[in-house]
């Protein structure tokens, strides 16, 4: 479905854009539909870099992404704007994604006027509660509230329920749930687990190793904008065959289990 | 006890109101005892730490007291608190990256600190070279600027730097949650051995990780809304939680080994009180799945096992 073949990702940097950083080298993989893919690595790894370029807020500089056999970097104008109703995108903070000034359901009605400007309001509002609905949120509870009024949970939920207004197939989730508190941060992961049931594929972008675990099918491990592993996610966390994965499992600090001496 | 901290209530002011974001916090530290202080955010933990070594402006000292190795802190006065900074009490910040000057290296930066509080810097540079070692980070980097090194050697550079006068306690504010797990541990490990050294006397380490901190800390104090509701030995926070929202919290972490597939686990429905006007009794009440008629009292703060306070009805 998602395919990446040898992508990679430069950026120019210095005075005159005189130095070239490179942040992603050579990374091919796919994200098949219904599955959860979880792209671990730390900080400086390319990961968000990777995300940005499926979502085409950056251009990619070599390799391709092709998205159900399309190239999505050859799409202008109208086939772009397809590409943005099945492939959205929910990112790390909550609190800057909404504008303080406009109630928070604005992010919503943003999406009716540039995706479904014929909707009548009814149809439209049935379209709102199921997706409302989808990610457990009550509609009375958060429609006609400014975002200082809704906990960090709520707000994320209710992006992640502008991006399955549409109807995507695939939702990056970058990060989504690392600004969320322990309490509320396992309500939101679920949520992806019921979604995914419901066939939506999500490219599930972190940096915390158990997260990855619980939630994802296949993981793919980056280290320095490369590839060191990947693989179904019961095998690469039971049986790491790159010495960068078992330090970096080694390193996450778990419940009932304190550290090995090294 | 190194640290007794008595009734300890602190609350923000605002136009709205007093928000009682510390509201009666009583604890002991042993010496060299090494506590998290773990809870949601908005619980107030960061408050408390805060509270122990500079008030700002916007937080007032409603009342209580603090003991430092058997001198009383004076917290509320900022003045008298001056000479006790960074001697008797330190504080490592979160943002270790933005906790020194762009503008200097590092070796002027830590000449210019010692001499604010007159003390030699020449005198403290063999030992500062040596603890520098310790952590891993040679001489050189006392002629770099800040710019120069990477998150966790900064991270190194502040702990060092911040305990160089052995001070009696330590504040460490979500010290490695800006950093990537294998730093995080090497971080983590290096406080260890800074305490067991006796650089340092007793170590507060603030976090949302309970996790982490279970690594490193010999107790865990567990806060919610303002208030203490668990305190005890690491193990049997882990193990043998008596708080329901303790519980709950240890429930809610997913660790490497669950799966979505086989094991879902739960949040905690409903979300914390609002600490403007918070309501009376236990305040955990709306959210907690075993509340009953006494919640509506406040439950007091009480050793239910030896080392294990907890306030709570159903845990006595």
């Amino acid at each position: 479905m998602l395919t990446l073949d040898g992508v990679g990702k430069t950026y120019r940097t210095g005075a005159f854009g005189g130095r070239e950083l490179t942040a992603v080298r050579d990374v091919s993989f796919t994200v098949a539909s219904g599955e959860v893919v979880s792209l671990i690595g730390e900080s400086g790894s390319g990961k968000t870099a990777l995300g940005r370029m499926i979502l085409r807020l950056v251009d990619v500089t070599q390799g391709s992404i092709t998205y159900d056999g399309v190239d999505i970097s050859r799409l202008r104008g109208r086939g772009l704007k397809e590409y943005r109703r099945r492939v959205q995108g929910v990112f790390q903070d909550p609190f800057s994604c909404f504008n303080p000034i406009f109630k928070a359901d604005r992010v919503l009605s943003i999406i009716r006027d540039e995706f479904f400007p014929g909707l009548r309001a009814e149809q439209w509002r049935q379209r709102m509660d199921g997706a409302l609905a989808g990610v457990r949120l009550d509609p009375a509870a958060v429609l006609d509230k400014y975002p200082h009024q809704l906990s960090g949970g709520q707000l994320q939920r209710m992006l992640i329920a502008r991006a399955v207004l549409l109807d995507i197939g695939l939702l990056v989730a970058d990060e989504i749930i690392s600004m969320l508190d322990a309490s509320t941060r396992i309500d939101v992961l679920n949520l992806l687990g019921e979604l995914k049931a419901q066939g939506l594929s999500v490219l599930f972008i972190t940096h915390d190793l158990s997260l990855g675990h619980y939630i994802s099918d296949r993981t793919v491990i980056l280290r320095r904008g490369e590839v060191v592993e990947q693989g179904a996610t019961g095998e690469v966390f039971a049986n790491p065959q790159n010495p960068y994965t078992r330090t970096l499992l080694a390193s996450v600090p778990q419940l009932h289990e304190r550290w090995a001496a090294q | 006890m190194a640290l007794q901290v008595k009734d300890l209530r602190v609350y923000y002011r605002t136009l709205r109101g007093d928000v009682q974001a510390l509201d009666g916090a009583t604890f002991t530290l042993a010496d060299g005892e090494i506590m998290g202080l773990a809870g949601e955010s908005g619980c107030g933990k960061s408050t408390l730490g805060k509270s122990l070594i500079r008030l700002d402006a916007r937080m007032r000292l409603v009342g209580g007291s603090v003991e430092l190795d058997g001198d009383i802190l004076p917290i509320g006065d900022d003045e008298a608190m001056r000479p006790l900074r960074f001697t008797k009490v330190s504080l490592i910040p979160q943002y270790a990256m933005s906790a020194l000057n762009p503008t200097r290296k590092i070796g002027k930066l830590i000449a210019e600190l010692l001499r604010s509080r007159g003390f030699d810097y020449g005198r403290f540079r063999p030992e500062l070279i040596r603890r520098l070692e310790l952590v891993g980070l040679g001489r050189e980097v006392l002629d770099n600027y800040p710019i120069e090194l990477s998150g966790g050697m900064k991270q190194r550079v502040v702990m060092v730097l911040s305990t160089l006068l052995d001070p009696g306690l330590l504040i460490a504010d979500e010290l490695t949650s800006a950093l990537d797990v294998s730093t995080q541990r090497a971080v983590a490990e290096a406080l260890v051995e800074f305490r067991d050294r006796r650089f340092v006397g007793s170590i507060i380490v603030i976090t949302h990780d309970i996790s982490l901190v279970y690594q490193i800390a010999d107790t865990i104090m567990v806060m919610y809304a303002g208030k203490l509701a668990e305190k005890a030995p690491a193990e049997t926070i882990v193990t043998a939680p008596r708080h329901p929202y303790t519980q709950l919290l240890l429930s809610s972490l997913p660790e490497v080994g669950v799966r979505y597939s086989d094991r879902k686990l739960t949040g905690i429905p409903g979300r914390p009180p609002t600490l403007l006007k918070p309501p009376g009794g236990c305040r955990f009440r709306d959210r907690c799945p075993l509340a009953y008629d006494k919640c509506r009292e406040e439950p007091p703060f009480t050793e239910v096992a030896a080392d294990h306070l907890v306030a709570c009805w159903k845990a006595m």
